[in-house]
């Protein structure tokens, strides 16, 4: 199970890469694992707004439909259509494709996430 | 791969032969208008009747169904379809009749309905049922609709939210979610049953109700079920019972027993009827007796010794299917309930979950099985420890009993159990059959730490190998082009 270091990750599998105030978001390579095969990607809208927690897209894959939560608040401002034409980008790079970029409105939620340390042990609790 | 009739087609080839028209013809465009009318003829198949009786021939020994063998799908109650019921709905005064006529001209067949639905009360505790919903998730959005039909007679127009387990079916938030309710969902605790704390947590006065089955996805009672009735009432909700696993509970207990407030049945899984190509289905909803008025309309009542159709109802929300119902399915589930009976549905029940639970009992040594206690109509093994082991999943299961000739069990489903194989054997499988197919579970378990490599490329025996299911999902090919 590989996982990025200098992300931040949520319990719910997103993975965060921050760039000034700009959160890009998308899922581990521990959730894809966990998926299958995806087969289709619903994306927000750009310019919707989002409190941390709050549904911003959905993953469907052979063998379920799952919500994909943001780990921030913020707008969005960029969204990866690429992922609706090639939904296995997901499972062939999870970490290289991310699903949404938000303006954060509060960087502060960041500190309530995982850094790829915390989160690697995470992942093995949960397999236990 | 044998051809599709499409590419059998021999021009000028016809399996008909029309007498004489009779009347003097009329052109087409005196009855349709210019401009409905195609230009080119259609690309039909053109074939000789024994070619047609051949092409069928061959396709229908590719289906597999409960009359082949075993069809343990979990969630589904594959049980044998009587061929009684077969006879009765053939029979000519209700299969040469038509929707349209007098209703004094189709007495019998209303005083069927009414009789089936006065049946389905007693079986479930209800006070009134339509015969209007054709399957599970319709009769799930009838049942959905006279919530929302009840708070709104309420002027109650906050309850904007309904709740799901985290294990339900996927018809239960996809069917409310259509009527613009916002999901809720409720945990499981780790009994695998609704935690009744975060059920408190989550009712308030937008709440318009609760949709559950019982016993749930896992196959396990949800024993708390007055309390959970009691939560949802208090709050101002109304309790749904999704009827999917009802063939565990038939003849025992009734929904209405347990506060559920409007419920419906799958005649085509409880009482015997056909599935799919074989079905269509039957979803009936039943009500208590406060909610009887928002029922699909026309209801069939009785006045004197005559039934009536009555559409005189302004609470009504209205009809939710053509006619009243598939009407051909209330017949067999009607000769399959007089069949029975009282005592032999009770029975029908009791001979599932005992088959459910030799079932579990035998591979609980070989597969992994989460919540292993007394389960009802079915249970649900997993396949993790195979997957730990050697990396065989549970597709790789399934895919393997494919080719030892059973139709293999709900896999990754409910989504709370990884690599789930849901197993439901229903009453008609003897012991015998359940052991055979205890034998070849075993047999893919060994296997499994053997030659992990053989079940991964099964199925080897079937007309069509391992499908990539993600790319016929990605990029599905439905339909066939001439120049391909």
């Amino acid at each position: 199970m590989k996982v990025k270091a200098d992300y931040y990750y949520s319990e719910e599998h997103e993975w965060v890469r921050v760039e000034g105030d700009l959160a890009y978001i998308g899922i581990t390579d521990y959730a894809q694992h966990h998926l299958g095969n995806t087969v289709f990607v619903e994306l927000p809208e750009n310019e919707s707004e989002f409190a941390a927690g709050e549904v911003i897209g959905v993953i469907e894959s052979v063998k379920a439909v799952a919500d994909m939560h943001t780990p921030v608040s913020g707008t969005v401002t960029a969204i990866n259509e690429e992922l609706e034409d090639s939904p296995e980008l997901l499972n062939e790079d999870p970490y290289g494709h991310y699903i949404a970029v938000l303006k954060m409105t509060n960087p502060e939620e960041l500190k309530a996430l995982m850094n790829s340390e915390q989160y690697a042990a995470f992942c093995e609790q949960q397999e236990e | 791969m044998s051809k599709l009739s499409f590419e059998k087609s021999v021009a000028g080839a016809s399996a008909f032969s029309l007498p004489r028209c009779d009347i003097p013809p009329e052109a087409v465009t005196v009855e349709i208008p210019q401009n409905f009318l195609r230009e080119e003829d259609p690309l039909l198949p053109e074939l000789s009747e024994v070619e047609v009786v051949r092409h069928f021939t061959e396709l229908s020994g590719r289906a597999y169904g409960v009359d082949n063998g075993f069809y343990p799908l979990g969630s589904c109650t594959m049980k044998y379809n009587p061929k009684i019921n077969e006879w009765a709905a053939r029979l000519p005064g209700f299969a040469n009749i038509h929707p349209l006529q007098p209703q004094d001209t189709v007495q019998g067949a209303l005083q069927l309905m009414y009789e089936l639905e006065e049946m389905l009360c007693e079986i479930t505790g209800m006070d009134s049922f339509s015969l209007q919903p054709a399957a599970g998730a319709h009769g799930e959005m009838t049942g959905a609709m006279i919530i929302k039909a009840y708070h709104n007679s309420r002027q109650d127009y906050k309850r904007k939210k309904m709740i799901v387990p985290d294990s339900s079916h996927g018809t239960n938030p996809a069917t409310a979610n259509m009527l613009g309710f916002e999901i809720v969902q409720v945990k499981s605790d780790e009994r695998g049953l609704v935690d009744l704390a975060d059920l408190r947590s989550l009712v308030n006065d937008e709440i318009a109700g609760l949709m559950l089955t019982n016993p749930n996805t896992l196959g396990l009672f949800e024993e708390d079920i007055q309390q959970i009735a009691e939560i949802i009432h208090a709050a101002g909700g109304l309790l749904y019972y999704d009827g999917a696993n009802a063939n565990a509970i038939m003849g025992i207990t009734r929904p209405g027993d347990m506060g559920f407030d409007i419920c419906h049945l799958n005649l085509h899984k409880t009482f015997g009827t056909p599935h799919g190509g074989g079905g269509p289905g039957s979803g009936p909803v039943g009500v208590k007796s406060f909610l009887a008025d928002f029922l699909p309309v026309p209801v069939i009542e009785k006045q004197g010794s005559k039934y009536i159709l009555n559409y005189n109802r302004p609470l009504s929300i209205g009809k939710v299917h053509s006619f009243y119902g598939n009407f051909g399915v209330a017949v067999k589930a009607y000769t399959y309930i007089k069949a029975l009976g009282k005592t032999g549905l009770k029975e029908a029940c009791e001979n599932a979950v005992l088959n459910a639970n030799y079932l579990r009992t035998k591979l609980t040594d070989h597969y992994d099985i989460p919540y292993n206690r007394l389960c009802k109509h079915e249970f649900v093994a997993s396949a993790r420890k195979q997957k730990k082991e050697s990396g065989v999943t549970a597709l790789d299961v399934a895919k393997s009993l494919i080719d030892r000739g059973y139709h293999p069990p709900t896999i990754y489903f409910p989504l709370i159990v990884e690599e789930a194989l849901m197993i439901e054997p229903t009453e008609t499988e003897t012991k015998e059959r359940l052991d055979e197919f205890v034998e070849a579970m075993l047999a893919i378990d060994r296997e499994a730490r053997q030659s992990p490599d053989k079940i991964k490329a099964a199925p080897q025996q079937a007309v069509i190998r391992r499908v990539d299911e993600a790319r016929a999902a990605r990029r599905p090919v439905l339909k066939w082009s001439p120049e391909k």
